[in-house]
């Protein structure tokens, strides 16, 4: 039996998989196995897949995907912390014919930024919140979040959120799903290949509804941060699914009428 | 001429705005400021112009909608007194540092805290030396007039635009709610342009624009400082404004701005009548702050007296600029009282004359 | 010339929108104008004030202490501003609801009592009106068609129908009021 070169094997009948055009050459400074990377490229994908790269205007929060504008080859904006809501707002109200979408973790966008996400849903702005829930402070070096799970260790809870002392964790997803401007609310995550490929719909859908100028489309990706959780990848992984998914269970929390 | 009417400073404020072709209005209603969103509101700018108006939950919220509006490279704007542009100075800051223009407009109350809404210029250190964190400046106009508030709006676009420079009106409650002729100016359209660092889609033939204050690296964001600095340094160079009032025989001179000016305007007529030659040098741009031009009247006032309606600020820029040649004090009433011609007078006499 | 006045009264008695009828009547005479309010709580159905200027030179101060001219539409008002009327200037108050008539020697007073007048005329609307008719009877500052002018630039198009009925008004302050003092 000949050999096979690798020349050979590098043919397009055999790519089965390539990196999204969207996605710039840089590489992620996210920790191995975090989240951020797989949700920013579904996002990424998306964009790529509705060619929408032209039309794109992407708000970066403050928190690990501070410098998500150096992945992401679109037009973007970097917010104060919690404030990527009220950037898209005027964004999308001075452009409306834009796709505009925030990128938010959860101490931006549940705790400094909870009046903005509240204000920007409830009054129904037509654009696109990508949330990562990953209850912890991963830039800062794992400090509790406001999604922190009761019992959770975190820096600044090191013997385990005591909700009597330290309050309770906030769904705020569960909040944006009630408000009458929210038009698609989703609780989705990347731990698995199963579970990406759904993301990657409800993301794609988070998308493309904005077209209809309905309202907020929303959707929650629960993650891990193996690094703020000192675990590994594999273990993180297993403990989102037995303590995140529980506490934010999986699935859509608000549909358009069809 | 343009169009005479008589109009708040606040409304003169908002139909500027319009008709200046601004793209945007984002604020929070707080006293003695809400006449310009309720004018806006009530023009329908959307059918005038096409233009956005939006009350934000928050001043700080309206501030990153300026943020984000401005980093479309769009005309956009806010208004709010002491408290709100309090808490708006974190955006400020992040709008100075992403080098964005636009348009801040300061009506200011007594404070500090919740203080009173009656008028005051204690916000002077916060609007010309940095109100939030970091080394960068606000081009600062401080209107006298309601049509002084009008022409500012254009004024100030306009500078903002030049420079990608934020811009401050530094105005008062006086100023805001007083009515005053005002000659409008004709109506701009709305700009079309689409300016080469907005966030506006990346299209195949440029890269993709980044607005963003954040560099971690210590060297590129020492440059960029350095660059923010040399902008500053060119924005003194070139765009000092002041009026002089009664100045060409002054053996003695007042300082003032925005209502303090005015007030000090009849003080100059009091004294005159009494045999005191004193003129007013009014700083229409308090920063870049006059100061070559208050130090070239070193050479001919014996001393100048600054009136303004705080614990006195700008009379250390004054004191600055005049390097200890001549005597230089300060008169002013807080709390939200503004000084009387009678006082501004007697005080010349103690404090400069006499003194 | 320059016409410095306060114009005091209770809120809802139309002091700021008869500062704001004489200031663009100015306007339209060519003058320069300012209008000065109190503002804030004191808006919320307490007093209310207006330091209203008309001059034929740019106007320096919109805030003054003494005023050439004061016009008084209540007795709290009477107790504040009596006493910020320069020495020769002039007082108007409408006697109703007044317990303290005005004291000054040294200032002509004149007193018009719109409150009933404009009940006799069956519209509350009208009373400052008629004050301001009152007002322009002794100090003819503005032309009557300048008058007319500016009361179209200050009233909304849908209340101009009310014109004439304000025209009327003020022409019957001219008519009512009266000098209770003068100065030797």
């Amino acid at each position: 039996m000949a050999e096979i070169t690798l020349d050979q094997i590098i043919q397009p009948e055999n790519l089965v998989y390539t990196k999204s055009r969207i996605m710039t050459d840089t590489v992620l400074h996210y920790c191995p196995g975090c989240g951020h990377g797989t949700a920013h490229r579904l996002l990424a994908e998306v964009i790529e897949e509705l060619d929408l790269q032209a039309d794109t205007i992407g708000v970066a929060p403050v928190g690990c995907s501070v410098l998500m504008y150096n992945y992401m080859d679109v037009d973007m904006q970097e917010a104060a912390h919690g404030r990527a809501p009220a950037l898209a707002t005027a964004i999308k109200r001075l452009m409306p014919e834009k796709f505009v979408f925030t990128y938010q973790g959860d101490g931006d966008l549940a705790a400094i930024g909870t009046a903005e996400t509240i204000h920007a849903c409830n009054r129904g702005e037509n654009i696109t919140i990508l949330f990562i829930n990953n209850g912890i402070y991963g830039m800062t070096g794992g400090q509790m979040a406001p999604t922190t799970l009761p019992d959770m260790k975190a820096s600044t809870c090191p013997y385990g959120r005591d909700v009597r002392m330290m309050g309770n964790p906030l769904k705020i997803t569960d909040i944006v799903a009630t408000l009458p401007g929210s038009y698609y609310v989703t609780r989705q995550s990347v731990h698995t290949p199963g579970n990406v490929r759904k993301a990657k719909k409800a993301i794609r859908k988070a998308v493309e509804y904005q077209k209809r100028n309905q309202g907020t489309c929303f959707v929650e990706i629960v993650s891990n941060c193996n690094s703020g959780w000192k675990m590994t990848p594999a273990d993180a992984n297993q403990w989102l699914e037995e303590n995140m998914l529980p506490f934010y269970p999986l699935g859509d929390l608000k549909v358009p009428e069809e | 001429m343009g169009e005479l009417r008589l109009m708040k400073g606040n409304e003169a404020v908002a139909e500027a705005a319009i008709r200046a072709g601004a793209d945007g209005y984002f604020g929070y209603p707080i006293t003695p400021q809400s006449e310009v969103m309720e004018y806006l509101m009530a023009e329908k700018p959307h059918e005038r112009t096409g233009m956005v108006v939006l009350q934000a939950e928050s001043e700080l919220a309206a501030i990153n909608m300026v943020y984000g509006g401005a980093a479309c490279g769009k005309k956009v704007m806010t208004s709010s007194s002491s408290p709100g542009i309090s808490l708006m100075q974190e955006g400020i800051s992040y709008i100075a540092g992403a080098e964005l223009p636009c348009l801040l407009v300061n009506v200011v109350r007594g404070g500090p805290g919740l203080g009173t809404i009656q008028p005051a210029q204690s916000d002077y250190f916060q609007a010309v030396k940095g109100g939030g964190h970091g080394d960068y400046r606000l081009i600062t106009l401080a209107p006298a007039s309601v049509q002084e508030m009008s022409d500012f709006v254009k004024l100030g676009f306009e500078l903002a635009f030049k420079y990608r420079n934020p811009v401050m009106i530094l105005s008062d409650g006086a100023i805001g709610q007083m009515m005053e002729k005002v000659e409008l100016f004709d109506p701009v359209p709305r700009s079309k342009e689409i300016l080469p660092w907005a966030t506006t889609g990346k299209t195949p033939d440029r890269e993709r624009n980044i607005i963003t204050s954040l560099d971690l690296d210590p060297k590129r964001q020492e440059d960029f400082n350095l660059k923010l600095q040399k902008k500053y340094g060119e924005i003194e160079e070139k765009e000092v404004r002041y009026e002089k009032i009664q100045c060409d025989d002054a053996e003695y001179l007042f300082v003032a701005y925005g209502t303090s000016s005015r007030v000090v305007q009849k003080a100059v007529q009091l004294a005159r009548s009494r045999g005191i030659k004193v003129g007013l040098f009014r700083p229409i741009t308090l920063w870049p702050f006059p100061s070559k031009e208050i130090f070239a009247m070193t050479g001919q006032v014996k001393g100048i007296l600054s009136v303004e309606m705080s614990a006195g600020q700008m009379v250390e820029d004054i004191r600055l600029a005049v390097k200890g040649k001549i005597k230089v004090d300060y008169y002013g009433r807080m709390g939200g009282i503004i000084p009387t011609p009678d006082e501004v007078v007697e005080m010349l006499e103690k404090k400069i004359i006499g003194g | 010339m320059t016409e410095e006045i306060i114009i005091a009264g209770f809120g809802g008695q139309g002091v700021l929108s008869m500062g704001k009828i004489l200031c663009y009547s100015g306007v339209m005479e060519g003058k320069e104008v300012s209008w000065m309010p109190s503002y804030g709580p004191e808006m919320r159905g307490g007093t209310a004030n207006v330091t209203v200027i008309i001059s034929d030179e740019r106007i320096s101060s919109p805030i003054l202490n003494t005023y050439d001219t004061a016009i008084i539409l209540n007795q709290q008002s009477m107790d504040k501003f009596e006493k910020t009327v320069k020495p020769g200037g002039m007082l108007i108050y409408d006697g109703n609801g007044i317990t303290r008539h005005p004291e000054r020697k040294d200032i002509t007073i004149f007193r018009v009592d719109a409150a009933e007048e404009a009940a006799r005329m069956k519209s509350n609307k009208v009373f400052n009106m008629i004050v301001l008719g009152g007002f322009l009877k002794i100090k003819p500052l503005l032309k009557m068609e300048n008058v007319h002018r500016g009361l179209e630039k200050s009233l909304p198009e849908r209340y101009h129908h009310l014109i004439q009925l304000n025209e009327e008004a003020i022409k019957r302050g001219m008519e009512i009021i009266q000098e209770v003092y003068q100065p030797a």
